[in-house]
């Protein structure tokens, strides 16, 4: 069974305390509307759908506002228990802002519901009717072999849900959701069942493909059942036992899917579907960093299992731009940098005409995005935002809750098939106009001007729980630190290039003053992210030889928290001055300004661009950011050092 | 009842009947649980399974009279071999 199906794993998951979040939400009067969406956003099993459907019971029957909530009422037509589904329904339209009420039809009166204008789902005047029959509710005659009594049966089955769609359109004129049929495991002629007329996947493939013709162009959608118990399995999607036991037409193990699926058609017809997909470049359209592994380094090839599924993520891009879904990125990079790969790399699918919007800079994410919507002129609702990195993602979500952020698997194999069960831009049906959205907004992979910062960045870095933990070089290190400080170009001041034995040499060199660095947060252990170097001078000064850093936590305040540790370390051993210099190679532009941004003067400007900065060690100010320190294993230090807040 | 069972079915009455104040005892019945009625009991039933990675089939689940006999089952499933 897998779970990106059945947990539905493009969600976040709920916190620990889930239960006591609805409680909170009950009690609420003003906001439970808003608080109930935040809370349908997870990815919910079937018991706290069930939960959460009881507080949005709870505040409609104390006459509490639902805002921003929209009213929907969805009528039901099945011929199982629909018990458990119609509170899965109502907590799960919730994530797409309906706060729906469920009118079930008596079990099986389906047909006689539908035709008589009293009935109480003519009466509740649906916005739309759910008609969720499966092959059991249905006049289904096996006859194999038989082809007259077959198509009989068809032309049964297909009559049978006609006549429903018509009562309804006569006595409310409700939009009709119609469920095909998904086929049993249980076959009489094995593959024999596919082919003969009459067999029961023969019966049920002829009255898919009826219904798919029936409802196409409507204004009735088909909800594909058949397609998505195909995809999890058709002997994990029926249950005999649970049928036995309750009448129950599916394992409820995919509750949440099914629900899922319902509130996507819904949301479809209410024009809901997203239209954008913005994209990271750096481990999410190819392995590696342009900015330090170069146009040689990156993953994207065929014939590598690694380049192989990025390409695969960007296929199913390009096919979603041809179906009409605009492409833009937002990638943490100088665009010079970013722009490569796709102008020069031969194996890449994605071109940067391909783009309508390239955002590739080092500001944070969410004023990216909020950039990219204003550009393009799309809410914020409409966009999808696709990164390998959870940090950028619950950044995202924070600053800008409408944007939907799927979670990303740890194996790039299966992005494409993670984004595509989030089935962010399902549609209700397909106009001329999706097919022509591409070209209209086509591809000058245009720069936005970057509007004001969007979110509290410190409050976020603040719930983020992060540790940053110093040492000095040791033998546990030393391979890590050899390959950062001959890979990293972007942060990197010096570029200096060691090998391991120079790195071994330097842990037990008593004058030399070295750092590395870890970093951990609530999304787990980043590991080293960081290595400085300083030498001593004859004027007891600290010559700053290497400072390099991981650009995947530019923006969190670590070059602050290393500058007080080696002002720490410089103080103890009466150190005067810190020494820094910035020598410009074509790849690290990204810290010309580094000193100058911690305090540092600049004292001197070479012919070749280099730049030399002196910071007073006694003098020095640097406030602390967010995070917990733990410095260990310094020779000169007696016990573990805690600081910072 | 283990104490590992208990804790995991503890976990699963609190997520079923949404009440965190359920003591479990082995003599606990249906009837002392609000909302315990016949579909929940399905849902009770379902969400053991998952939690503890078994299956049920539809004569052991209707012969079971209390929170005791489901451990039991519960213990008897965990200990027999692994079977698909």
């Amino acid at each position: 069974m897998s779970a990106l199906y059945s947990e539905l794993s493009w969600l976040p998951r709920p916190a620990e305390d889930f239960n006591s979040q609805c409680r909170a939400a009950s009690q609420d009067s003003d906001t439970v509307g808003a608080r109930v969406r935040t809370l349908a956003s997870y990815g919910l099993d079937e018991n706290q759908l069930i939960r959460l459907a009881k507080v949005i019971a709870s505040a409609r029957a104390e006459g509490k506002p639902l805002e921003p909530l929209a009213p929907y009422r969805l009528a039901v037509i099945t011929n199982s228990t629909v018990d458990f589904i119609v509170p899965c329904l109502t907590a799960t339209a919730a994530r797409y802002g309906f706060a729906l009420e469920c009118v079930a039809a008596g079990y099986d009166q389906g047909v006689q519901e539908s035709l008589n204008p009293d009935s109480p789902i003519n009466r509740c005047k649906p916005d739309a009717v759910l008609i969720a029959l499966d092959w059991r509710g249905v006049p289904l005659k096996l006859s194999p072999g038989k082809t007259d009594a077959a198509q009989a049966s068809v032309n049964a089955v297909l009559g049978h849900i006609q006549l429903i769609r018509q009562g309804i359109q006569q006595n409310s004129g409700a939009t009709c959701i119609v469920q095909n049929l998904a086929a049993p495991p249980e076959l009489l002629l094995g593959s024999l069942d596919r082919a003969l007329p009459g067999a029961q996947r023969n019966l049920i493939d002829m009255v898919n493909l009826g219904l798919a013709e029936a409802t196409v162009n409507t204004g009735d959608v088909l909800l594909d059942i058949a397609g998505l118990a195909e995809t999890v399995g058709l002997a994990n999607w029926f249950s005999p036992s649970e049928w036995n036991m309750a009448k129950l037409p599916f394992s409820q193990a995919y509750l949440p899917l099914y629900a899922e699926h319902v509130c996507r058609s819904i949301a479809a017809l209410r024009g809901k579907s997203r239209r954008c997909l913005v994209l990271d470049l750096d481990n999410t359209l190819w392995g590696g960093v342009i900015g330090d592994d170069g146009l040689k380094g990156i993953q994207i090839a065929q014939g590598d299992a690694a380049g192989e599924a990025y390409l695969t993520l960007q296929r199913y891009c390009l096919a979603l731009r041809e179906r009409g879904v605009v492409l833009a990125v937002s990638s943490k990079n100088e665009d010079e940098t970013a722009r490569l790969p796709f102008r020069e790399h031969p194996e890449m699918l994605l071109r940067e005409e391909h783009f309508a919007v390239f955002q590739a800079n080092w500001s944070d994410k969410a004023t990216n995005i909020k950039s990219i919507a204003d550009e393009l002129a799309l809410g914020l609702e409409s966009l999808v935002f696709v990164d390998d990195n959870p940090f950028e993602r619950e950044l995202v979500r924070q600053a800008l809750p409408q944007v939907a952020v799927p979670e990303m698997p740890p194996d790039p194999a299966l992005y494409a098939r993670t984004l595509a069960a989030a089935g962010y831009f399902e549609l209700a049906a397909f106009s001329n106009e999706d097919l022509s959205r591409a070209a209209y907004y086509d591809g000058n992979a245009r720069r936005a001007a970057l509007q004001k910062q969007v979110g509290d960045l410190n409050e976020y870095l603040a719930s983020l729980n992060m540790e940053i933990i110093f040492q000095p070089f040791n033998e546990t290190g030393r391979a890590r630190i050899a390959q950062l400080i001959n890979k990293s170009n972007q942060f990197n001041l010096t570029t200096h290039r060691y090998s391991e034995a120079e790195v071994a040499e330097m842990e037990s060199d008593a004058k030399c003053f070295t750092l590395q660095v870890r970093l951990t947060d609530s999304f787990g252990d980043n590991g080293m992210i960081s290595v400085i170097i300083c030498r001593p001078t004859p004027e007891r000064n600290w010559e700053i030889d290497t400072w390099l850093m991981s650009c995947r936590v530019l923006g969190r305040g670590v070059e602050k928290m290393a500058l007080r540790e080696i002002l720490e370390h410089a103080s103890e051993r009466g150190i005067r001055k810190l020494i820094g210099s910035y020598r410009p190679t074509d790849r690290n532009k990204l810290v010309e300004q580094h000193y100058s941004k911690l305090g540092f003067t600049e004292v001197e400007r070479r012919a070749d661009g280099t730049t030399m900065w002196e910071l007073d060690v006694a003098e020095a100010k640097v406030e602390p950011c967010p995070m917990k320190v733990r410095s260990e294993g310094f020779t000169n230090r007696t016990s573990v050092a805690l600081h910072g807040q | 009842m283990t104490e590992q069972i208990q804790t995991k079915l503890t976990q699963v009455f609190h997520a079923v009947f949404d009440d965190d104040t359920i003591v479990l005892r082995s003599d606990l019945t249906a009837s002392e649980v609000d909302g315990w009625d016949s579909l929940a009991h399905v849902r009770l039933l379902l969400t053991v399974e998952r939690k503890f990675g078994i299956k049920f089939n539809a004569i052991e689940a209707g012969k079971l009279k209390n929170v005791g006999e489901l451990a039991e089952l519960i213990e008897s499933k965990l200990s027999a071999p692994a079977r698909k």
